[in-house]
């Protein structure tokens, strides 16, 4: 009685209502598979959360300052005010290296999560029309997930953000001629830069990139909620037009917040329990220090292989160098890589010539050639990725570096054409299979229904007796 | 004798004496040649340092320690391949290390010298070592004490000097030319030798760029990250990024897609 006149009053003064039972009766298909974008957004909530404690302990300043803190071996060092905020965060403070280390898991987690979901959406072909922007602004949100997460282990100001820097500044060197004036822009001086530049990572990380991605998120959960979600046709009801799945409450809720509390879990236990980019052991930076081995975090790990494959050549012309060779690796393999993914909407308009509405998915042998073209570009960044953790596959393996750099020359482009063929030729045949198996059934079927209409009575029930006499 | 069973005989005989061959060419020349131990035992140190050089490190290293230079056709006794430094003044030192290291004698001359199995008992390298020594005026095996360093001197020196190849950890790493060997199993004695021998590629270190003390400092820091302080829990071997990066995917995406699949299960209405 109580609750409903609580609920009546906000109704009267909302207007809710009916955006209320909309959205609990927003149907939800039923597939494990469309779980992986929400396992991003979840670890979307537990960064943001981690992430606002974190900044009220974190101080942007690169003003000196020599450790006297708890933590014995870095005890007389000198360091930047923003690496010993780190530090203290780590040590000092309730519960801080839990947060911090969860926040970190959560950002490599988050953007895995975010892979899977794109790959999910890419192989079933969700984002055809009218899916598109849903696609191209998911994109977006995956460019500025990388930007964020550099920038963010970047401003601790540890001897391996150091080194990312370096190369950043080196790749943001790079362009042909507004390199410069843009490095330095952003810097404020050149490398390392001067103390506007901590001040101004600390604000993209903590709140202009947030609030990109957060806006990006809602336009993109927005677009998704009002063209519905795309199914599977798995049943005979589910047509282009209809819809079959859970509605929101009492099916998907329970699931989604089991799910989110699964993810909580998953990441704070790591948090808890797996150590991550211990700043203490890195010690703090200064431009003439460096460590071997020293690797982005993971996704950002198909960049610096692709910096390390990239033969050493320059465009020059006289003595002025147009195209310095970072600018390869650094800015025109992901310009890429992410310009192909978000023009491919159209480009796969353009090859089949299909313009239809597009509400139910493909398995992905229904649709050969993307599925082919899909996992060739997945293999060939997966490779070039891979090509920037062999330094660490040479200490552990023994396989010479060398080779292990021409290897993956060559393998960057046969692999890729190889798997293409393959996987194109599996979907064809699985296709077949498909056919094959659907003319039998129908072949069976009618042969039922001749046997039933030439026999003079009506078969008692009981399915065995009608297999029986089939042959 | 019919045809069929002579081809198999000629091709059997061909098949072994082609293994054989096979296996002489692959074998580097191990086995450690030795006096014999009667005689062994009633030797001085010196005197079977003497014999163990004679038969074990001569073919390269020349009689009495003078080296074989390169341009006297490469070949020492018994025709292998390879010319060795002279040894005459390098001290009990250089002897020290390279022997407790395994990293002589060399399985294959061409190649960097790996740690490995030392084949030489401790009496025979200690008199090798004092033979090396008798050679030439060299530096002594040093004296370090870690406990006696200081840890946070220590971490900062070897960040300046040793972690642009050993990794800030000391796990090793990649340098033109070189596998970079991670310092997990060197004592701290092979350590401070290391550093002012600088074995293969490395440099070496003066008293001048790095003083004793110095020294101390960084063999202390190197014996602290073989137990480092992983406060955040499971260290995952103390590299960052790469192995963070196969717990992501390994452990946390696996665990997560699992969870999807079984929270996902269709609702049966």
């Amino acid at each position: 009685m109580m609750l409903r006149r609580v609920v009546a009053m906000f109704d009267e003064r909302s207007g809710a209502s009916p955006f209320v039972v909309k959205t609990l009766r927003y149907l939800f298909p039923d597939h494990w598979s469309f779980l992986l974008g929400e396992v991003a957004l979840y670890s979307f909530l537990v960064l943001v959360g981690t992430g606002t404690y974190l900044a009220l302990f974190f101080d942007p300043s690169l003003a000196h300052v020599t450790y006297q803190g708890v933590y014995g071996p870095l005890r007389g060092a000198e360091m930047s005010q923003a690496y010993k905020s780190a530090i203290d965060i780590s040590f000092a403070y309730k519960g801080g290296l839990l947060i911090r280390q969860t926040h970190h898991w959560a950002a490599d987690v988050f953007v895995a999560a975010i892979v899977m979901h794109v790959m999910r959406v890419f192989f079933t072909g969700a984002f055809r029309k009218p899916r598109e922007l849903t696609w191209v602004v998911g994109m977006l949100i995956l460019v500025t997930t990388l930007l964020e997460g550099y920038v963010g282990y970047s401003m601790v100001d540890d001897l391996l953000s150091g080194m990312g820097l370096a190369i950043g500044y080196g790749v943001a060197l790079s362009l042909p001629v507004i390199g410069g004036n843009l490095a330095l822009g952003l810097w404020g001086s050149p490398y390392p830069g001067d103390h506007t530049f901590e001040s101004r990572m600390f604000i993209a990380h903590v709140f202009i990139f947030p609030v990109i991605i957060g806006l990006l998120l809602g336009l993109h959960l927005t677009l998704v909620a009002a063209r519905h979600h795309a199914q599977f046709r798995r049943m005979r009801r589910q047509t282009n037009q209809r819809l079959v799945g859970v509605p929101t409450f009492p099916g998907q809720a329970p699931r989604s917040l089991g799910l989110l509390f699964a993810v909580a879990a998953v990441l704070f236990l790591l948090g808890g329990l797996v150590q991550i980019n211990p700043i203490w052991q890195w010690g703090p930076y200064e431009v003439a220090l460096g460590t071997n081995g020293a690797q982005p975090d993971w996704y950002l790990g198909w960049l610096i292989g692709a910096l390390r494959l990239m033969p050493g050549f320059d465009v020059t012309i006289g003595d002025y160098t147009l195209v310095p060779n970072p600018f390869w690796g650094g800015v025109l393999f992901p310009t890429i890589v992410i310009g192909l993914m978000l023009v491919w909407p159209w480009v796969e308009r353009r090859i089949t010539g299909d313009r239809r509405v597009h509400n139910l998915l493909d398995r992905p042998r229904d649709a050969p050639v993307r599925t082919a073209f899909g996992a060739a570009f997945l293999l060939w960044v997966v490779l070039v990725f891979f090509a920037g953790s062999a330094d660490r596959l040479y200490v552990f393996l023994r396989i010479s570096y060398t080779s292990m750099t021409w290897i993956y020359r060559v393998a960057t482009f046969a692999l890729p054409l190889a798997v293409f063929f393959v996987v194109l030729t599996i979907c064809r045949e699985l296709q077949r299979s498909d056919a094959l198996e659907a003319d039998r059934e129908a072949a069976e079927e009618e042969g039922e229904r001749a046997l039933r209409a030439a026999s003079p009575q009506p078969l008692t029930p009981g399915t065995e007796r009608a297999t029986a006499e089939r042959p | 004798m019919p045809r069929a069973q002579l081809a198999r005989i000629v091709a059997l005989a061909v098949l072994a004496s082609g293994l054989a061959t096979a296996t002489a060419v692959a074998q580097p020349p191990v086995g450690i040649v030795r006096p014999d131990p009667d005689k062994a035992a009633r030797m001085s140190p010196l005197q079977l340092g003497a014999q163990l050089f004679a038969g074990n490190c001569s073919t390269c290293h020349g009689g009495s320690g003078f080296g074989i230079a390169p341009a006297e056709g490469r070949r020492g006794v018994g025709d292998v391949a390879g010319a060795g430094p002279p040894l005459r003044g390098v001290g009990a030192l250089a002897a020290d290390f390279y022997l407790r290291t395994g990293y002589m004698p060399l399985g294959k001359p061409s190649e960097q010298p790996q740690r490995s199995r030392t084949l030489l008992h401790d009496n025979e390298i200690k008199a090798l070592t004092a033979y090396v020594a008798s050679l030439g005026k060299g530096p002594p095996i040093p004296s370090v004490h870690p406990a006696q360093g200081d840890l946070g001197r220590g971490r900062e020196l070897f960040t300046e000097h040793c972690a642009g190849c050993h990794q800030v950890m000391a796990q090793g790493g990649v340098v033109t030319g070189a596998r970079v060997p991670p310092l997990q199993n060197a004592t701290p004695t092979q350590v401070a030798e290391a550093v002012r021998i600088g074995p293969y590629l490395m440099p070496s270190f003066s008293k001048h760029q790095i003083s004793d003390a110095e020294l101390q400092d960084i063999v202390r820091y190197v014996q602290w990250t073989k137990s480092p302080s992983d406060r955040g829990g499971w260290g995952i071997s103390n590299l960052g990024p790469f192995p963070e990066g196969l717990v992501t995917w390994f452990i946390a995406a696996v665990v997560l897609v699992g969870t999807c699949v079984l929270i996902g299960k269709r609702v049966r209405s």
